[in-house]
Protein backbone atom coordinates (compact mmCIF):
# COMPACT_ATOMS: atom_id res chain seq x y z
CA UNK A 1 0.00 0.00 0.00
CA UNK A 2 0.48 3.86 -0.06
CA UNK A 3 1.93 5.39 2.84
CA UNK A 4 -0.59 7.80 4.41
CA UNK A 5 0.18 11.20 4.44
CA UNK A 6 2.55 12.46 6.63
CA UNK A 7 4.75 15.78 7.35
CA UNK A 8 8.57 15.22 7.20
CA UNK A 9 11.17 17.34 8.89
CA UNK A 10 15.04 16.85 8.55
CA UNK A 11 16.51 17.83 11.79
CA UNK A 12 19.96 20.13 12.27
CA UNK A 13 20.50 18.72 15.80
CA UNK A 14 19.43 16.49 18.28
CA UNK A 15 17.76 19.13 20.32
CA UNK A 16 15.47 20.11 17.20
CA UNK A 17 15.00 16.34 16.87
CA UNK A 18 13.68 16.78 20.51
CA UNK A 19 11.61 20.08 19.75
CA UNK A 20 9.79 18.52 16.65
CA UNK A 21 9.16 15.29 18.44
CA UNK A 22 7.41 17.61 21.53
CA UNK A 23 5.54 19.93 18.75
CA UNK A 24 3.44 16.87 17.08
CA UNK A 25 2.03 14.05 18.97
CA UNK A 26 2.41 11.31 17.16
CA UNK A 27 5.22 11.95 15.28
CA UNK A 28 8.11 9.67 14.67
CA UNK A 29 12.01 9.18 13.73
CA UNK A 30 13.00 7.83 11.00
CA UNK A 31 16.71 6.84 10.31
CA UNK A 32 17.17 4.13 7.50
CA UNK A 33 13.64 3.61 7.61
CA UNK A 34 14.57 -0.45 6.88
CA UNK A 35 11.68 -1.11 10.23
CA UNK A 36 9.70 1.76 9.40
CA UNK A 37 8.67 2.37 6.22
CA UNK A 38 6.94 -1.46 5.92
CA UNK A 39 5.00 -0.46 9.39
CA UNK A 40 3.97 2.71 7.37
CA UNK A 41 3.29 0.09 3.72
CA UNK A 42 0.73 -1.53 5.78
CA UNK A 43 -0.70 1.59 7.38
CA UNK A 44 -0.13 -0.48 10.79
CA UNK A 45 1.04 3.35 11.94
CA UNK A 46 0.12 6.69 10.51
CA UNK A 47 2.49 9.23 12.27
CA UNK A 48 1.74 12.82 11.14
CA UNK A 49 5.43 13.27 11.31
CA UNK A 50 8.63 11.49 10.00
CA UNK A 51 11.47 13.55 11.58
CA UNK A 52 14.62 12.57 9.45
CA UNK A 53 17.67 12.11 11.74
CA UNK A 54 20.01 11.11 8.49
CA UNK A 55 21.44 14.41 8.57
CA UNK A 56 22.48 13.92 12.46
CA UNK A 57 26.35 13.06 11.67
CA UNK A 58 26.93 12.92 15.53
CA UNK A 59 24.55 9.98 15.65
CA UNK A 60 27.05 8.16 13.59
CA UNK A 61 30.58 6.46 13.82
CA UNK A 62 31.97 3.98 16.88
CA UNK A 63 34.40 4.27 19.47
CA UNK A 64 36.12 1.31 21.35
CA UNK A 65 38.08 2.15 24.30
CA UNK A 66 38.80 0.50 27.58
CA UNK A 67 35.18 1.09 28.69
CA UNK A 68 33.51 -0.49 25.68
CA UNK A 69 32.36 0.33 22.05
CA UNK A 70 30.26 2.82 21.36
CA UNK A 71 27.71 2.52 18.37
CA UNK A 72 26.02 5.76 17.44
CA UNK A 73 21.87 5.29 16.32
CA UNK A 74 22.96 5.78 12.66
CA UNK A 75 25.80 3.05 12.55
CA UNK A 76 24.48 1.04 9.19
CA UNK A 77 24.78 -2.68 8.95
CA UNK A 78 27.08 -2.59 5.99
CA UNK A 79 29.20 -0.51 7.82
CA UNK A 80 29.64 -2.86 11.06
CA UNK A 81 30.52 -5.47 8.13
CA UNK A 82 33.40 -3.64 6.68
CA UNK A 83 34.65 -2.68 10.41
CA UNK A 84 37.49 -5.11 10.82
CA UNK A 85 39.10 -3.03 13.88
CA UNK A 86 35.28 -3.26 15.13
CA UNK A 87 34.45 -6.96 14.57
CA UNK A 88 37.81 -7.88 16.54
CA UNK A 89 36.32 -5.53 19.47
CA UNK A 90 32.69 -6.81 19.61
CA UNK A 91 33.04 -10.19 17.78
CA UNK A 92 29.44 -10.93 19.17
CA UNK A 93 28.01 -8.50 17.58
CA UNK A 94 30.01 -9.37 14.33
CA UNK A 95 28.54 -12.61 14.12
CA UNK A 96 25.08 -11.58 14.77
CA UNK A 97 25.55 -8.73 11.97
CA UNK A 98 25.94 -11.21 9.43
CA UNK A 99 22.68 -12.73 9.68
CA UNK A 100 20.79 -9.53 9.83
CA UNK A 101 18.39 -8.92 6.55
CA UNK A 102 19.31 -8.59 3.08
CA UNK A 103 22.57 -6.85 1.35
CA UNK A 104 19.86 -3.57 -0.18
CA UNK A 105 18.73 -3.42 3.57
CA UNK A 106 21.86 -3.45 5.31
CA UNK A 107 23.38 -0.49 3.34
CA UNK A 108 20.48 1.23 5.17
CA UNK A 109 19.79 -0.48 8.11
CA UNK A 110 20.46 1.29 11.48
CA UNK A 111 21.38 -0.03 14.66
CA UNK A 112 19.94 2.59 16.35
CA UNK A 113 16.59 2.12 14.46
CA UNK A 114 16.19 -2.12 15.12
CA UNK A 115 16.53 -1.15 18.95
CA UNK A 116 13.76 1.80 18.82
CA UNK A 117 11.53 -0.66 16.56
CA UNK A 118 11.94 -3.28 19.14
CA UNK A 119 11.05 -6.54 17.21
CA UNK A 120 11.43 -9.39 19.70
CA UNK A 121 12.82 -11.62 16.77
CA UNK A 122 15.30 -9.10 15.53
CA UNK A 123 19.04 -9.99 16.25
CA UNK A 124 20.47 -6.74 17.92
CA UNK A 125 17.78 -6.35 21.18
CA UNK A 126 18.63 -9.64 21.33
CA UNK A 127 22.53 -8.97 21.17
CA UNK A 128 22.11 -5.76 23.12
CA UNK A 129 20.64 -7.51 25.73
CA UNK A 130 23.25 -10.69 25.77
CA UNK A 131 25.75 -7.98 25.87
CA UNK A 132 24.13 -6.26 28.80
CA UNK A 133 24.74 -3.06 26.54
CA UNK A 134 24.02 0.51 28.05
CA UNK A 135 21.31 2.54 25.72
CA UNK A 136 21.92 6.13 25.55
CA UNK A 137 18.42 8.35 25.45
CA UNK A 138 18.20 11.98 24.22
CA UNK A 139 15.04 13.94 25.77
CA UNK A 140 13.59 17.41 26.78
CA UNK A 141 15.12 16.87 29.90
CA UNK A 142 18.55 15.68 28.80
CA UNK A 143 20.28 12.53 28.57
CA UNK A 144 19.63 9.14 30.14
CA UNK A 145 21.17 5.78 29.93
CA UNK A 146 18.96 2.77 30.13
CA UNK A 147 20.31 -0.91 30.52
CA UNK A 148 19.41 -2.84 27.55
CA UNK A 149 17.27 -5.43 29.87
CA UNK A 150 15.16 -2.66 31.26
CA UNK A 151 14.42 -1.00 27.69
CA UNK A 152 12.25 -3.69 25.80
CA UNK A 153 9.17 -3.81 26.86
CA UNK A 154 7.08 -5.81 24.60
CA UNK A 155 6.59 -6.52 21.01
CA UNK A 156 7.59 -3.23 19.27
CA UNK A 157 7.58 -1.38 22.52
CA UNK A 158 10.44 0.28 24.60
CA UNK A 159 10.43 2.65 27.33
CA UNK A 160 11.21 5.36 25.10
CA UNK A 161 9.18 8.42 25.40
CA UNK A 162 7.30 10.02 22.84
CA UNK A 163 9.88 12.76 22.85
CA UNK A 164 12.67 11.10 23.20
CA UNK A 165 15.49 9.25 20.62
CA UNK A 166 18.07 6.84 21.38
CA UNK A 167 21.13 8.36 20.62
CA UNK A 168 23.49 5.24 20.81
CA UNK A 169 24.45 2.21 22.78
CA UNK A 170 27.71 1.06 24.83
CA UNK A 171 28.78 -2.43 24.89
CA UNK A 172 30.71 -3.55 27.73
CA UNK A 173 34.29 -4.46 26.73
CA UNK A 174 34.87 -8.03 25.44
CA UNK A 175 37.69 -9.28 27.45
CA UNK A 176 40.27 -11.45 25.25
CA UNK A 177 40.23 -15.48 25.12
CA UNK A 178 36.02 -15.33 25.06
CA UNK A 179 34.07 -17.73 23.62
CA UNK A 180 31.18 -16.55 21.50
CA UNK A 181 28.56 -17.82 19.23
CA UNK A 182 25.52 -16.50 17.31
CA UNK A 183 22.71 -19.09 15.90
CA UNK A 184 19.74 -18.33 14.08
CA UNK A 185 16.83 -20.29 12.14
CA UNK A 186 14.89 -18.06 9.34
CA UNK A 187 12.64 -19.84 6.35
CA UNK A 188 15.28 -18.21 4.20
CA UNK A 189 18.56 -15.79 4.66
CA UNK A 190 18.25 -12.90 5.42
CA UNK A 191 14.22 -13.31 7.28
CA UNK A 192 13.56 -12.41 10.12
CA UNK A 193 14.97 -15.67 12.47
CA UNK A 194 11.42 -17.71 13.77
CA UNK A 195 14.10 -18.07 17.04
CA UNK A 196 17.95 -17.32 17.70
CA UNK A 197 20.23 -17.69 20.89
CA UNK A 198 23.64 -15.71 22.02
CA UNK A 199 25.68 -17.38 23.98
CA UNK A 200 29.14 -15.90 24.96
CA UNK A 201 31.54 -16.81 28.37
CA UNK A 202 35.31 -16.71 29.15
CA UNK A 203 36.94 -20.65 29.70
CA UNK A 204 39.22 -21.34 32.43
CA UNK A 205 42.38 -23.45 30.90
CA UNK A 206 40.87 -26.38 32.48
CA UNK A 207 37.89 -26.06 30.67
CA UNK A 208 35.49 -24.47 33.40
CA UNK A 209 33.28 -21.67 32.18
CA UNK A 210 32.86 -18.41 33.97
CA UNK A 211 30.40 -15.06 33.44
CA UNK A 212 28.05 -17.15 30.82
CA UNK A 213 25.76 -15.14 29.25
CA UNK A 214 22.92 -16.75 27.22
CA UNK A 215 20.63 -14.43 24.95
CA UNK A 216 17.50 -15.64 23.08
CA UNK A 217 15.25 -14.09 20.08
CA UNK A 218 12.12 -14.62 18.96
CA UNK A 219 11.05 -16.65 22.08
CA UNK A 220 9.32 -14.12 23.69
CA UNK A 221 7.54 -10.57 24.12
CA UNK A 222 11.21 -9.08 24.32
CA UNK A 223 14.51 -10.20 23.45
CA UNK A 224 15.04 -12.49 26.00
CA UNK A 225 18.40 -13.71 28.59
CA UNK A 226 18.42 -16.97 29.97
CA UNK A 227 19.44 -16.12 33.50
CA UNK A 228 18.74 -20.07 34.71
CA UNK A 229 20.68 -21.70 31.70
CA UNK A 230 23.31 -19.24 32.56
CA UNK A 231 23.84 -20.49 36.41
CA UNK A 232 23.54 -23.94 35.43
CA UNK A 233 26.75 -23.28 33.04
CA UNK A 234 28.52 -21.22 35.16
CA UNK A 235 31.24 -23.11 36.86
CA UNK A 236 31.38 -26.32 34.69
CA UNK A 237 33.33 -27.46 32.11
CA UNK A 238 31.43 -27.64 28.73
CA UNK A 239 30.48 -31.45 27.72
CA UNK A 240 27.80 -33.33 25.80
CA UNK A 241 25.66 -34.57 28.50
CA UNK A 242 25.76 -30.35 30.48
CA UNK A 243 25.10 -29.10 26.81
CA UNK A 244 21.91 -31.54 26.35
CA UNK A 245 20.56 -30.50 30.30
CA UNK A 246 21.52 -26.59 29.64
CA UNK A 247 19.13 -27.15 26.40
CA UNK A 248 16.13 -28.64 27.61
CA UNK A 249 16.59 -25.97 30.25
CA UNK A 250 16.66 -23.28 27.40
CA UNK A 251 13.49 -24.37 26.03
CA UNK A 252 11.60 -24.48 29.55
CA UNK A 253 13.21 -20.94 30.29
CA UNK A 254 11.31 -19.23 26.84
CA UNK A 255 8.00 -17.99 26.46
CA UNK A 256 6.95 -18.36 22.68
CA UNK A 257 4.20 -16.70 20.63
CA UNK A 258 2.10 -18.49 17.89
CA UNK A 259 2.23 -17.27 15.05
CA UNK A 260 1.70 -17.64 10.87
CA UNK A 261 5.37 -18.66 10.42
CA UNK A 262 5.81 -21.10 13.34
CA UNK A 263 3.96 -22.45 16.56
CA UNK A 264 5.01 -22.08 20.08
CA UNK A 265 5.73 -25.26 20.58
CA UNK A 266 8.20 -25.70 17.42
CA UNK A 267 10.03 -22.55 18.44
CA UNK A 268 10.59 -23.98 21.91
CA UNK A 269 12.63 -27.10 20.08
CA UNK A 270 14.19 -24.21 17.99
CA UNK A 271 15.85 -22.84 20.53
CA UNK A 272 17.06 -26.44 22.45
CA UNK A 273 18.59 -26.84 18.62
CA UNK A 274 20.19 -23.20 18.35
CA UNK A 275 21.72 -23.64 22.21
CA UNK A 276 23.39 -26.57 21.41
CA UNK A 277 24.57 -25.16 18.24
CA UNK A 278 25.75 -22.08 19.65
CA UNK A 279 27.75 -23.79 22.36
CA UNK A 280 29.57 -26.15 19.50
CA UNK A 281 30.51 -23.27 17.73
CA UNK A 282 31.36 -21.56 20.57
CA UNK A 283 34.01 -24.38 21.86
CA UNK A 284 35.49 -24.54 18.68
CA UNK A 285 36.48 -21.22 17.76
CA UNK A 286 39.49 -21.61 18.45
CA UNK A 287 39.90 -22.95 15.08
CA UNK A 288 38.77 -19.96 13.15
CA UNK A 289 41.69 -17.59 15.03
CA UNK A 290 41.16 -14.73 16.85
CA UNK A 291 39.60 -12.62 14.30
CA UNK A 292 36.25 -14.08 14.17
CA UNK A 293 33.90 -14.11 11.18
CA UNK A 294 35.29 -13.31 7.90
CA UNK A 295 35.33 -9.50 6.85
CA UNK A 296 33.43 -8.35 3.54
CA UNK A 297 35.45 -5.55 1.98
CA UNK B 1 8.04 19.38 -1.16
CA UNK B 2 10.12 20.39 -3.43
CA UNK B 3 13.67 19.24 -4.29
CA UNK B 4 16.20 18.08 -6.28
CA UNK B 5 18.70 14.82 -7.00
CA UNK B 6 20.59 13.33 -9.55
CA UNK B 7 19.05 10.80 -11.74
CA UNK B 8 21.36 8.73 -14.21
CA UNK B 9 23.91 11.57 -14.50
CA UNK B 10 20.80 14.81 -14.79
CA UNK B 11 20.05 16.75 -12.41
CA UNK B 12 15.58 16.64 -11.69
CA UNK B 13 13.13 17.80 -9.19
CA UNK B 14 10.57 16.46 -7.70
CA UNK B 15 8.02 18.25 -5.97
CA UNK B 16 5.19 15.74 -4.75
CA UNK B 17 4.07 14.25 -1.13
CA UNK B 18 6.60 13.61 1.58
CA UNK B 19 4.98 10.32 1.52
CA UNK B 20 6.17 9.30 -1.81
CA UNK B 21 8.67 6.48 -1.87
CA UNK B 22 11.62 6.88 -3.97
CA UNK B 23 10.17 4.04 -6.13
CA UNK B 24 6.91 5.54 -6.73
CA UNK B 25 9.00 9.55 -7.30
CA UNK B 26 11.19 7.47 -10.00
CA UNK B 27 8.29 6.06 -11.55
CA UNK B 28 5.13 8.05 -11.75
CA UNK B 29 6.78 11.70 -11.43
CA UNK B 30 9.73 10.95 -13.20
CA UNK B 31 8.17 8.52 -15.79
CA UNK B 32 11.13 6.36 -15.30
CA UNK B 33 9.83 2.64 -15.56
CA UNK B 34 12.57 0.48 -15.98
CA UNK B 35 12.46 0.33 -11.70
CA UNK B 36 10.11 -2.35 -10.98
CA UNK B 37 7.70 -2.55 -7.94
CA UNK B 38 6.64 -6.01 -6.68
CA UNK B 39 5.88 -6.28 -2.87
CA UNK B 40 6.48 -2.75 -1.80
CA UNK B 41 7.64 -3.71 1.87
CA UNK B 42 11.38 -4.15 1.00
CA UNK B 43 11.12 -7.93 0.48
CA UNK B 44 11.56 -9.02 -2.97
CA UNK B 45 13.98 -6.36 -4.09
CA UNK B 46 12.48 -5.77 -7.79
CA UNK B 47 12.72 -2.18 -6.59
CA UNK B 48 16.15 -2.03 -6.13
CA UNK B 49 18.12 1.77 -7.52
CA UNK B 50 21.83 2.49 -6.38
CA UNK B 51 22.09 5.69 -4.08
CA UNK B 52 25.09 6.92 -3.71
CA UNK B 53 26.80 4.31 -5.31
CA UNK B 54 25.36 1.98 -2.70
CA UNK B 55 22.14 -0.91 -4.00
CA UNK B 56 19.02 -0.21 -2.05
CA UNK B 57 15.44 -0.51 -1.76
CA UNK B 58 13.73 2.39 -3.19
CA UNK B 59 10.62 1.43 -1.78
CA UNK B 60 12.23 1.49 1.72
CA UNK B 61 12.87 5.26 1.14
CA UNK B 62 10.58 8.08 0.84
CA UNK B 63 11.86 10.42 -2.01
CA UNK B 64 12.83 13.02 -0.01
CA UNK B 65 15.43 11.14 1.74
CA UNK B 66 17.36 11.38 -1.68
CA UNK B 67 17.49 15.15 -2.02
CA UNK B 68 20.87 15.70 -3.15
CA UNK B 69 21.78 12.23 -3.60
CA UNK B 70 23.20 10.91 -6.96
CA UNK B 71 20.96 8.18 -8.06
CA UNK B 72 21.26 5.34 -10.47
CA UNK B 73 18.00 3.21 -12.25
CA UNK B 74 18.72 0.63 -14.78
CA UNK B 75 17.80 2.52 -17.52
CA UNK B 76 21.53 4.53 -16.34
CA UNK B 77 23.28 1.00 -16.40
CA UNK B 78 24.15 1.39 -20.03
CA UNK B 79 24.42 4.51 -22.58
CA UNK B 80 22.41 4.21 -25.72
CA UNK B 81 21.47 1.49 -26.99
CA UNK B 82 24.29 -0.71 -26.42
CA UNK B 83 24.56 -3.52 -23.39
CA UNK B 84 26.89 -2.85 -20.76
CA UNK B 85 29.06 -5.83 -20.26
CA UNK B 86 27.01 -6.97 -17.11
CA UNK B 87 23.49 -6.85 -19.41
CA UNK B 88 24.91 -8.70 -22.09
CA UNK B 89 26.19 -11.57 -19.76
CA UNK B 90 22.68 -11.69 -18.26
CA UNK B 91 21.64 -12.18 -22.27
CA UNK B 92 24.15 -14.42 -23.22
CA UNK B 93 23.49 -16.83 -20.12
CA UNK B 94 19.73 -16.57 -20.23
CA UNK B 95 20.01 -14.67 -16.90
CA UNK B 96 15.65 -13.74 -17.25
CA UNK B 97 12.71 -15.13 -18.53
CA UNK B 98 9.71 -12.67 -17.26
CA UNK B 99 12.22 -9.91 -17.09
CA UNK B 100 10.10 -8.33 -14.05
CA UNK B 101 12.83 -9.04 -11.18
CA UNK B 102 15.84 -8.18 -13.62
CA UNK B 103 16.39 -4.14 -13.48
CA UNK B 104 16.75 -5.02 -9.06
CA UNK B 105 18.64 -7.78 -9.94
CA UNK B 106 21.20 -5.98 -12.74
CA UNK B 107 21.82 -2.78 -10.19
CA UNK B 108 22.44 -5.30 -7.09
CA UNK B 109 24.64 -6.47 -9.00
CA UNK B 110 26.53 -3.62 -10.76
CA UNK B 111 26.83 -2.05 -6.98
CA UNK B 112 28.06 -5.53 -5.73
CA UNK B 113 30.91 -5.75 -8.74
CA UNK B 114 31.78 -1.72 -8.38
CA UNK B 115 32.84 -2.29 -5.17
CA UNK B 116 33.64 -5.87 -5.05
CA UNK B 117 34.86 -7.23 -8.57
CA UNK B 118 36.40 -10.01 -7.12
CA UNK B 119 33.16 -11.13 -5.23
CA UNK B 120 33.18 -14.93 -5.55
CA UNK B 121 29.98 -17.44 -6.05
CA UNK B 122 29.38 -17.40 -2.18
CA UNK B 123 29.20 -14.57 -2.01
CA UNK B 124 26.72 -13.29 -5.03
CA UNK B 125 24.64 -15.93 -3.32
CA UNK B 126 24.45 -14.58 0.26
CA UNK B 127 23.78 -10.88 -1.83
CA UNK B 128 21.13 -12.26 -4.10
CA UNK B 129 19.23 -13.72 -1.60
CA UNK B 130 18.03 -9.98 -1.49
CA UNK B 131 16.31 -10.63 -4.76
CA UNK B 132 13.26 -12.82 -5.41
CA UNK B 133 13.19 -14.39 -9.18
CA UNK B 134 10.47 -16.75 -10.08
CA UNK B 135 11.39 -17.91 -13.36
CA UNK B 136 15.32 -18.68 -13.48
CA UNK B 137 15.97 -20.73 -10.35
CA UNK B 138 18.98 -18.15 -10.32
CA UNK B 139 21.41 -20.50 -11.71
CA UNK B 140 22.32 -18.51 -15.02
CA UNK B 141 21.94 -15.40 -12.53
CA UNK B 142 24.70 -16.38 -10.66
CA UNK B 143 26.10 -17.73 -13.90
CA UNK B 144 26.11 -14.09 -15.83
CA UNK B 145 27.46 -12.50 -12.83
CA UNK B 146 30.65 -14.65 -12.12
CA UNK B 147 31.08 -14.10 -16.37
CA UNK B 148 30.59 -10.09 -15.80
CA UNK B 149 33.26 -9.45 -13.12
CA UNK B 150 35.83 -9.50 -15.85
CA UNK B 151 33.97 -5.99 -16.65
CA UNK B 152 34.85 -4.84 -13.14
CA UNK B 153 38.08 -5.64 -12.69
CA UNK B 154 41.14 -2.77 -12.58
CA UNK B 155 38.77 -0.04 -11.70
CA UNK B 156 36.76 -0.49 -14.96
CA UNK B 157 33.24 -0.45 -13.20
CA UNK B 158 31.40 -2.60 -16.06
CA UNK B 159 32.18 0.02 -18.30
CA UNK B 160 32.34 -1.82 -21.79
CA UNK B 161 35.87 -2.66 -23.19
Amino acid sequence: MKLSRLEYARPASVAEAIELLQGTEGAKIIAGGQSLIPVLAFRLAAPPLLVDIGKLDDLRGTETTPAGTRLGARVRWCEIERDAALRRAQPLLAAMTDHVAHYQVRNRGTVGGSLAHADPAAEMPGVAVACEAIMHVAGPAGSRDVRSEDFFEGPLQTVLAEDELLVGLTLPPWPPGRRWAFEEFALRRGDFALAGVAVHYGRDAEGRMHDVRVGAIGAGETPLRLRAVEAELEGRKIGETLISSAAKLAAASVDPMNDLHADAEYRRALVATLFERAMLRAEHRQEEGENGPAVHP
Amino acid sequence: MALQFTLNGKTVEFGGEARTTLADCLRHHLGQTGTHVGCEHGVCGACTVIVDGEAVRSCLMLAVQAEGSQVTTVEGLSEGEDLSPLQAAFRKHHALQCGFCTPGILTTAHALLTHEPDADEERIRHVLSGNICRCTGYLPIIEAILDARAAYADGRRGKPA
